[in-house]
């Protein structure tokens, strides 16, 4: 039977997706990268050295060394070991956050997609303005109304990053909603939200799943941001904006206390930006270029 | 043309409008007000004092009341005081606001200045070493936070070479060679970050237009291949890049916000900042207008300069 043959070779369309992911240079790195600091970060107490939190005076603003990798902080911290823990906070919002975003942007935007009309003209009226803010000033004013912690730490980001999800949702449900296997489904008579959520978002999904990685890009470097403003999680249980912030004042004394949770920052950063550019290439060859 | 323009200026009101609403919303809906915060910094204040404070600052009235009173001396230019210095909000914008004017200006040009010729070099060596190098940098610079470069700058330029002042600001007319010296750090934290993401733009947007059909005329009728890539193509090119940089504006002075507080530059953002952490209402409004209406400005005069490089693009 020649089509079972056909169907033995033809994957199914995620796992070929995966497949030409990984054969990509960007995506196979990026994809690594957040492995490994994501592991590193739940392992943190089997990995980490010493205890994150933990002072030790007499062994403060140290160099690098056998004993302690990168150095100490001014309370004689290991920086190594907060940065590994600092991980488990950058990580945790990141993805929360983002999440939150996904779930309410896609909402909105495949609502003001789908049903047109005064909805689209209120939801995204509403998004412009939401999107004429400059994304930090709203987030610190978010954070002014919300209290500081780790929730409104992630309500604050999630809010900001909704719109552009609302953007996309629409956008990818515009593109695809006069197509003929939408109308057939209509035909056929399915509910508005069965068209809606399992005929046209699987086929809108691309352009999302590229968002969602970009965007965790930039949680991670608003996160770092918000925490060196002091607007982060309390310490002392560290994040790595707020290292930063703290040990910035000993930079000439110790400048691996500042430099290590920076480079910490840009090795999950740019492996979320392999991995969207990565995934750009896999998902939609169109974009190519 | 002129129509155009007047009616995209009305169309951006109900925004402006929108985002005054809602930072007036949020402001007076942030626990503690500028009453418990300044009583906060001085001590024993009775009840009776503290009530008798708000009174004066016209907190005690509804929320509707204080906007329209509020809008209404906004709309006649008068944006009110600071409830901690007293000082006139128009005032202390008129010296922040040039500082952070500068810095995204200055930074503006370092991206560009950095960003379209390594966009056009990647693109002409396309798939060779030199645009793996240029894509690299590209790369590496979305994935480094801004403040963290201008912490590295000033460690290395600041405090190792002594070469440039770490922190502060002089203003323009006291000393110009002082002034820029103060900004060079800044401005290049700030640049070489967003030059990232043009830079990456030029490239693409290069590359499609090389491959159009009046690029291979141009090449077929014998014309050097300079003319070709600067005349036919990087003009072209370049309208994507108008668009980001109209986009990246706002980016531009979130990131500011951040840099001013990295280099101590007395700034709209920092201005905010400081509002938003003692509740000085007045100030957060004030500050917010300012940022909001350059960003919507910005994105008109976008649409001014497109309609000029593009003579396609007719406004009817």
């Amino acid at each position: 039977m020649a089509s079972a043959a056909q169907n033995l070779r033809s994957l199914h369309p995620i796992m070929e997706a995966l497949l030409r992911l990984l054969r990509n240079p960007s995506g196979a790195i990026g994809l690594f990268l957040i492995i490994l600091v994501t592991l590193a970060a739940i392992f943190a107490p089997f990995i980490a050295p010493y205890d994150p939190i933990a002072l030790n005076a007499p062994n403060r603003l140290q160099g690098p060394s056998e004993i302690h990798l990168v150095g100490t902080d001014q309370y004689g911290r290991d920086t190594f070991s907060r940065i590994i823990y600092g991980g488990r906070t950058s990580l945790s919002v990141a993805f929360s956050s983002v999440l939150l975003a996904t779930l309410v942007g896609c909402f909105l935007g495949m609502l003001a997609g789908f049903y047109r009309g005064w909805l689209d003209v209120v939801i995204m009226r509403f998004t412009d303005i939401l999107l004429s803010f400059p994304v930090i000033l709203l987030a610190i004013a978010l954070l002014a109304f919300l209290g500081s912690g780790f929730n409104s730490l992630v309500i604050a980001i999630a809010a900001v990053y909704t719109g552009p999800f609302t953007r996309v949702a629409r956008a990818a449900i515009l593109s695809i909603r006069e197509d003929l296997f939408v109308e057939a489904s209509r035909a056929l008579g399915s509910s508005d939200a069965r068209t809606l959520f399992l005929t046209l978002l699987p086929n809108a999904l691309a352009p999302l799943i590229i968002e969602i990685t970009l965007r965790l890009a930039y949680a991670i470097l608003i996160e770092a941001g918000l925490s060196f403003l002091g607007l982060g999680t309390p310490p002392p249980a560290p994040s790595w904006g707020q290292m930063i912030a703290e040990n910035r004042r000993f930079l000439v004394l110790s400048p691996w206390a500042t430099i290590a949770p920076g480079l910490a920052i840009m090795v999950i950063v740019l492996g979320f930006n392999l991995l969207g550019d990565g995934l750009r290439d896999a998902l939609d060859p169109r974009l190519k270029v | 043309m002129i129509f155009y323009f007047l009616r995209q200026v009305f169309l951006a009101i109900p925004a402006l409008l929108g985002v005054l609403i809602i930072t007036f919303l949020l402001m007076r809906a942030v626990p503690g007000d500028v009453v418990t915060q300044l009583v906060g910094l001085e001590g024993n204040v009775t009840a009776e004092r503290m009530d008798e404070m708000r009174r004066m600052f016209g907190l005690d009235l509804p929320i509707h009341q204080q906007f329209t009173q509020w809008f209404g001396a906004a709309l006649q230019g008068d944006l009110g005081s600071s409830l901690r210095t007293n000082r006139p909000i128009l005032q202390d914008l008129a010296l922040r606001f040039p500082v952070t004017l500068e810095l995204t200006i200055l930074s503006l040009i370092v991206a560009l200045l950095i960003a379209i010729p390594l966009g056009v070099l990647a693109a002409l060596h396309r798939g060779k070493f030199l645009d793996s190098l240029i894509s690299s940098f590209a790369l590496l610079g979305l994935s480094i936070p801004g403040f963290f470069l201008g912490i590295l700058l000033i460690l290395l330029f600041s405090l190792r070479l002594g070469l440039l002042p770490p922190a502060g600001y002089v203003p323009l007319q006291e000393s110009v060679v002082e002034n820029l010296r103060h900004m060079i750090l800044p401005s290049v934290s700030l640049g070489l970050v967003l030059s990232a993401a043009i830079t990456r733009i030029v490239r693409s947007s290069m590359l499609e237009i090389l491959g159009r059909d009046y690029v291979r005329t141009a090449r077929a009728k014998g014309l050097a291949e300079q003319t070709v890539t600067y005349r036919h193509a990087l003009r072209n090119a370049l309208i994507p890049v108008i668009t980001v940089i109209g986009l990246q504006f706002g980016a531009l002075l979130g990131g500011s916000i951040i840099i001013e507080q990295v280099f101590s530059l007395p700034g709209v953002g920092r201005f905010a900042l400081e509002g938003i952490n003692l509740r000085d209402y007045p100030v957060v409004q004030g500050a917010v207008i300012v940022i909001a209406a350059s960003f919507i400005a910005v994105n008109l005069l976008v649409d001014l300069i497109y309609s000029l490089i593009d003579p396609r693009i007719r406004y009817g």
